[in-house]
């Protein structure tokens, strides 16, 4: 038998970022990195976009764990797409013994309606399952070693996480404020650490900054910054600055290809030194963040950008750079 | 074995045409978050203006520099003239600001007495700020405003950053029948609708809800209503009206998407949307693509190449080799961005595409909306590469 992984201090790991930042990607490279060495990983979906079940080229995800990866050392990851309805008639059974009534409701829209009136009350269902898959014991033992979230985005995360305030309105006291009370602290506890995914540009640093400060107001503790999709120079790293001025030709190129017996033809040069002046502009417009980025005060890790299509191979080697990153922060 | 099935060459995106005719009046740019909307909405504003239009752009989140360079610094929800030296239209902008909206519309719908009961109901608080399909419902009505108002004769619009580009079309529609509040007056008054409907299942749904919610909010909810009552018809039939407004002949949906797979499907779902309700569809704009400067060295190649160079050594080795990689690396992705392209062309082969290369930095000025501009409205074949302009890579790969 392989011994049982060491513990790890932080649980539960909120991922978030603006839209188009990659953050479900992130967050199933970050549950692969946490699976590693035999621990058990519950990656879930919050939204309903079944974009795990893409990433991991399996069917449709239910309500229901189910396995989409293994890691080394017999970890794995389970993913689970959190349905609001489902959750709900799971809520009503486990408060007010209600089952078949939950069914009823469902089948008059009903629930729809409570969520559109009370969008407090669909958070809490939700944060109200991750929780429970946190603290979920057998035998002694948590059943998760880490469970990962792909949440909502910067814009909405504070709100989404923050239930006692959202439902403060709602219920002052019973079942819900009890709920919501838990929920807080499992959420504010040293257990969980909200992520932020960003690009290089402008709006999404700008995102994040006000996102950190959003959720340290309310006191949710804030995790590390992932940069994803960064541009890794290709180009020697003293000459970027120069040829990102434009400050080559295809003339300059010409020699090296002759030497190597290349052909040269005049247009096809000049092309490449079009697209490196582009590369190395691009590289000079991202790095001119990285000082912003690090301004932030959090610890930062960069992910590259991945020219073929995200697939689980792929998700493994950006899980390898986060595991590093991981590592380095603990031994911090 | 059967040949590789040919995909069909989608027809390019004529956008000079669709700015400068004179029927275009309304311009709504949608598609999912994070593809570029609000640069591409104005950026065609802009170019707009150029070509003599009286133009007004509706942004719903702009970054803050682009905000700032439109001349966005207030909130005040009103447009504001640019300074657009030498263009011979006139370009306006503005930031949609949803709980003013709302609140002008409730205004405009009742006595002033009446609206500060709304106004002060905690209720619609949470459902002029926070509620979703808000911000669409009040995209929708602006859109409304402007184009009634004769100071412009081409109003384009960028859609709220939902996920789902479906979204701009449903929530309003959503959000009037919810307003409608059949529901709410059962659930709030159950006793006294008297009617069959209120059945066992209702009385039920009815207590757990209140249980769940709380009778706080059920009463926000039931005086939000009652002080509402005589606005309902009014809010319906904006809506109403101003949904038939986008089926208009006048109007044109632009389909912004970013060569990835999952915003290309949403933009594949809204463009069979809009054909069912026969709304017109432009086209599609793909953003942030990246063509090689030159197409005549494959990946492969570039890739040995580069090792050969490297091998090689000498002056400028290690510049030629890096320089190689890059292209190797850029076609590459340009490969995997036609093949997107050329899925959503199969399975949509009479929409027009027009691609537009990723800037290297961000667009914050109205410089960089130019650049922008003119890389949506230059003629389709005009690149110099060879790859006309609404491809990625030219339709027939170069000869090995």
């Amino acid at each position: 038998m392989t011994p049982a992984p060491e513990p790890l201090s932080v649980r539960c790991h909120v991922v978030t970022g603006k839209g188009g930042t990659g953050k479900t990607t992130v967050a199933a490279a970050l549950a692969l990195s946490l699976a590693a060495d035999g621990r058990h990983v519950l990656l879930v979906e919050t939204e309903g976009r079944q974009g795990i079940a893409q990433l991991f080229d399996t069917p449709p995800l239910p309500y229901e764990e189910r396995r989409v990866a293994v890691a080394r050392g017999g970890g794995e990851v389970k993913a689970l797409a959190i349905d609001v309805e489902a959750a709900f008639l799971e809520y009503l059974e486990m408060f007010y013994n209600l089952k078949r009534a939950g069914r009823a409701l469902r089948k008059m829209g009903a629930i729809d309606f409570a969520t559109a009136i009370a969008p407090g009350l669909r958070d809490v269902l939700l944060t109200g399952k991750i929780k429970e898959a946190v603290t979920r014991r057998e035998g002694g033992r948590f059943v998760y070693d880490a469970v990962v979230v792909d949440a909502p985005p910067t814009g909405r995360i504070t709100r989404f996480l923050n239930v006692t305030g959202e439902v403060a309105g709602l219920a002052r006291s019973g079942p819900i404020k009890t709920q919501s009370d838990g929920v807080m602290a499992v959420l504010r506890s040293s257990t969980t650490a909200v992520h932020l995914v960003t690009l290089l540009e402008d709006m999404p640093v700008q995102e994040t900054a006000d996102a950190i400060a959003e959720l340290t107001a309310v006191g949710l503790p804030v995790g590390s910054v992932i940069v994803n999709m960064a541009t890794e120079p290709l180009l020697p790293p003293a000459s970027l600055a120069r040829i990102a001025e434009g400050r080559i030709t295809g003339a300059d190129l010409l020699p090296a290809l002759a030497a190597a017996d290349l052909p040269t033809a005049g247009d096809v040069a000049a092309g490449l030194a079009a697209e490196a002046v582009e590369h190395a502009r691009r590289w000079v417009a991202q790095d001119a963040l990285r000082g912003d980025v690090e301004a932030l005060g959090r610890p930062v890790v960069e992910l590259p950008m991945s020219v073929s299509p995200i697939d689980l191979g792929c998700l493994f080697e950006l899980a390898d750079r986060l595991e590093d990153h991981l590592r380095t922060e603990v031994a911090a | 074995m059967t040949a590789p099935r040919r995909t069909a060459l989608a027809p390019a995106l004529d956008l000079a045409a669709l700015v400068a005719d004179r029927d275009t009046r309304i311009i709504v740019c949608c598609g999912s978050g994070g593809v570029g909307k609000t640069t591409t909405s104005a950026a065609l504003a802009l170019a707009a203006a150029e070509a003599g239009r009286q133009v007004v752009v509706l942004t719903i989140d702009p970054a803050r520099r682009l905000a700032q360079s439109l001349g966005l610094v207030e909130l005040d929800n009103e447009p504001r003239v640019v300074e657009t030296p030498g263009a011979p239209g006139e370009l306006s902008a503005m930031m949609l600001d949803m709980k003013r909206t709302f609140d002008d519309v409730v205004s405009g719908h009742s006595t002033p007495e009446r609206a500060e009961v709304i106004f002060a109901n905690p209720f619609y608080q949470a459902l002029s700020s926070s509620f979703a399909g808000t911000q669409e419902y009040m995209a929708m009505e602006k859109l409304g405003q402007l184009r009634a108002s004769e100071r412009w004769d081409l109003v384009i619009v960028d859609t709220p950053p939902s996920r789902s580009a479906l979204d701009f079309l449903d929530a309003p529609n959503r959000m009037s029948r919810f307003l409608d509040g059949t529901m709410i007056r059962l659930l709030t008054a159950p006793s006294r609708t008297g009617f069959k409907i209120a059945s066992a299942g209702f009385m039920f749904f009815s207590r757990i809800i209140s249980k769940i919610l709380g009778g706080q909010l059920l009463n926000d909810i039931s005086a939000f209503v009652s002080a509402l009552d005589t606005m309902f018809g009014g809010f319906r039939e904006r809506a109403t009206a101003t949904y038939e407004l986008l089926r208009q002949p006048g109007t044109s949906f632009v389909v912004v998407a970013a060569p990835e797979t999952d915003a290309l499907r949403e933009a594949s779902y809204f463009v069979d949307r809009l054909s069912t309700e026969g709304m017109p569809l432009a086209g599609l704009v793909l953003n942030r693509t990246h063509p090689p400067a030159t197409t005549k060295l494959s990946a492969t190649r570039a890739e040995a190449a580069a090792e050969a160079v490297a091998e090689a050594g000498g002056t400028g080795a290690e510049l030629a080799a890096g320089a190689l990689r890059v292209h190797a690396e850029r076609m590459t992705l340009a490969t995997r961005e036609q093949r997107l392209a050329d899925r959503f062309t199969s399975a949509h082969p009479e929409v027009p595409v027009r691609t537009v290369p990723a800037a290297a930095g961000d667009v914050h000025d109205l410089e960089g909306l130019r650049v922008m501009g003119e890389a949506l409205l230059a003629a389709e074949g005009d690149t110099g590469t060879g790859t006309p302009r609404s491809r990625v890579l030219p339709a027939r790969p170069p000869a090995a």
